[in-house]
Formats: C-alpha cells, structure tokens, sequence
C-alpha cells in the first residue's frame, strides 16, 4: 500500500507542476520577437512559404543533425540489439484482399511519400514525415507478401550516401555562403515554385531517404526477429 | 480561461505517468512511455497558439504583408517535430531491448528481473 501511495504522490505533484499551464501560459496575443523574425525574414532571405521548414532545414539546421544523428545512433542500437535470423514462417498467410490491396497501394505510398519530401518548403511536411510515408509503405508490403526481399545492403547504401550528401550540403554553404548548412548556397528562385528556397528541397530529399532507409531497416529488423 | 488542448496534453501526460509506474509488464511501460510522450508534444504544441490565426504557411491566402499578424507561433511546431522523431527512435530502440530480455528469460514481468532491486 505504502508503493500506491508513492505513486499517488507522484502523480499528484506532475499535476501540480503542470495545471498552472491550463490558464494559458502560451503565446498571448503576439509573436515573440524571435518567431517573428523567422516570420518576416524567412520568406524574403530563403524564398520559403512554410516557416517551420525553415525553422528547421536553416535556422535550427544543426539541430536537425542531431536529431538525424540520434535517429542514426537508435536504429544502429536496434541493428545491433536484434541480429537477423533465418526467416521464421509466417503464422498465417496473407489473404488474397490483403496481398492484392498491398501491391497496389505501395507504389502509390511511396509517390505520396516522394511528394510528401519534396514539397516540404511550400506544404505542410517535410523529410521526416515523407520518409515516415514510405516506411509504411513497405510496412504494408511485409505485411502482404508472403516473403518480401528486403535488400539490407541496398538499405545501408542509401542511407549512407544521404546522411553524407546532407554533410556535404551542409559544409558547402560553410564554405559558399553564409555558415553552415545555409540554403542559401543555391539560388532562392521563384516564390512558391517546387525548385526554389535554395538547398532545403535537396536537404529534404536526402533526410526524406535517410530516414526512410532507416525506419525500414528498424521494421525488418522487428520482422525476421520471431 | 481553460484550453482544452493543454489540458488534454496534461491528461496524457499524467495518465502514461500513472501507467509507467503501476504496471508490472515492459511492453505496458513502454506503452505509457508513448502516452506522456504524445502529451507532451499536444502541450508543446498548444503553447505556440494564438487565437484566430493560421498555420505559419505563407501561401496566397495569408499573404507576405503583415504575416506576423497572421500565423501562430513556427517554434514549438519545429520543436515537436524534432520529439516526434526522437521519441520514434527511443520507442523503437525500447521495444528492442524488450525484445532481448524475452528471449534471456522468456517473460516481460518486471517481477522477474530483481538484479537490480535494493
């Protein structure tokens, strides 16, 4: 009894911490002046509609490495947690509706992914959530094959040439423009067109592939691992 | 003033707390490892609203001139995209060693993994 009663006062003092929030400790009524900043300038230096990808490409650039990196470092965890195994059978086959259904709506989860990457500057979205896409997309096909081949090599590359473009991308704007990981490496162009805002479509692209890659290492990984 | 969504976010949060700290299967603390996590993100997010304005997207509809008057906050919507991530990567790396201890002692009752234990 003495552990409920712990775990009730644990409780109790998270909510204490936290209901003063409910009264709205937010925004107010205004932008700060750092999110307006990134409001005025962001469409006139970078040529981006959605302000959030360039929060995220440009001005918190190296943040967005860390995060890539931590993602890198979980998946190389996962990788070295469950080694593959010979492939278990699978308790039960998948239905005609299933497999049928799964072969064709994986290539057109995989455009959407695609899209989904490379309008990441104009659209809500971005690399994460494109590479999110496709990973189910191959979700979906493990699920409806019988025995999807998943070439772990072909994975690996991938990955690995992405991370190392969207290093190099970022060392070239260190050395071209402004600092590192600046967009500004490669014209704005026209506001609002799909090859515009400088480096971030490219950016986008190659963390749309990395991350991608490496969800679908991690599912494959969970799946030949019975 | 009450904002549901921040409430809602503290819901969760202090719901996945309750459930990580009274439940006895990995798996079930994983679980609600997940739910703090998604509320965190949902209060997260609730602190860059402002009332009646817009995604921070300047298409034709918003428009360049006066945008700040326009759009909620683009910071916290950034920050929570970099969690969601992470947090996806965490999970993924958490259900993994899950995975490793079943197959050490073949059961995911923290009962049974006493090595620990003072």
């Amino acid at each position: 009894m003495i552990k409920r009663l712990f775990v009730l006062l644990a409780v109790a003092g998270m909510a204490v911490i936290l209901i003063p929030f409910v009264s709205g400790n937010g925004a107010g009524d205004a932008l700060n002046n750092v999110a307006a900043t990134y409001v005025e300038d962001a469409p006139r230096d970078l040529g981006t509609m959605n302000i959030v990808t360039a929060v995220i490409v440009t001005y918190r650039g190296l943040d967005t490495l860390g995060e890539v990196l931590v993602l890198f470092i979980a998946t190389a965890g996962v990788g070295f947690l469950l080694k593959k195994r010979r492939e278990g059978d699978p308790v039960q086959p998948p239905s005609e509706i299933l497999s049928t259904g799964g072969m064709i709506l994986m290539p057109l989860i995989v455009l959407f992914g695609i899209y989904v990457f490379s309008h990441g500057h104009l659209t809500p979205g971005g690399g994460f959530q494109g590479g999110v896409i496709i990973a189910t997309a191959f979700l979906l096909a493990m699920l409806s094959a019988r025995r999807l081949p998943i070439y772990s090599g072909l994975l690996t590359w991938i990955e690995s040439v992405s991370g190392f473009a969207y290093l190099a991308v970022g060392v070239l704007g260190l050395v071209l423009a402004g600092g590192f990981l600046d967009s500004r490496l490669l014209p704005a162009g026209r506001y609002g067109s799909l090859l515009s805002s400088g480096t971030i479509p490219l950016i986008y692209t190659f963390i749309g592939l990395k991350v991608g890659t490496e969800l679908v290492s991690i599912l494959d990984k969970l799946r030949s691992n019975q | 003033m009450i904002h549901a969504v921040t409430a809602t976010g503290i819901i969760l949060i202090l719901t996945g707390l309750w459930c990580m700290l009274t439940r006895k299967h990995i798996i079930r603390i994983i679980i609600g490892f997940s739910i703090i996590d998604t509320g965190i993100h949902i209060m997260i997010v609730s602190t860059g609203y402002i009332r009646n304005r817009t995604a921070p997207i300047l298409d034709h509809a918003v428009g360049l001139q006066g945008a700040a008057d326009k759009v909620v906050d683009p910071v916290p919507s950034a920050l929570v995209l970099t969690a969601i991530v992470i947090g996806l990567a965490v999970t993924a790396l958490m259900l993994s060693y899950a995975v490793k201890l079943y197959r050490r002692k073949r059961t995911l009752d923290i009962n049974n993994y006493a090595e620990l234990k003072w």
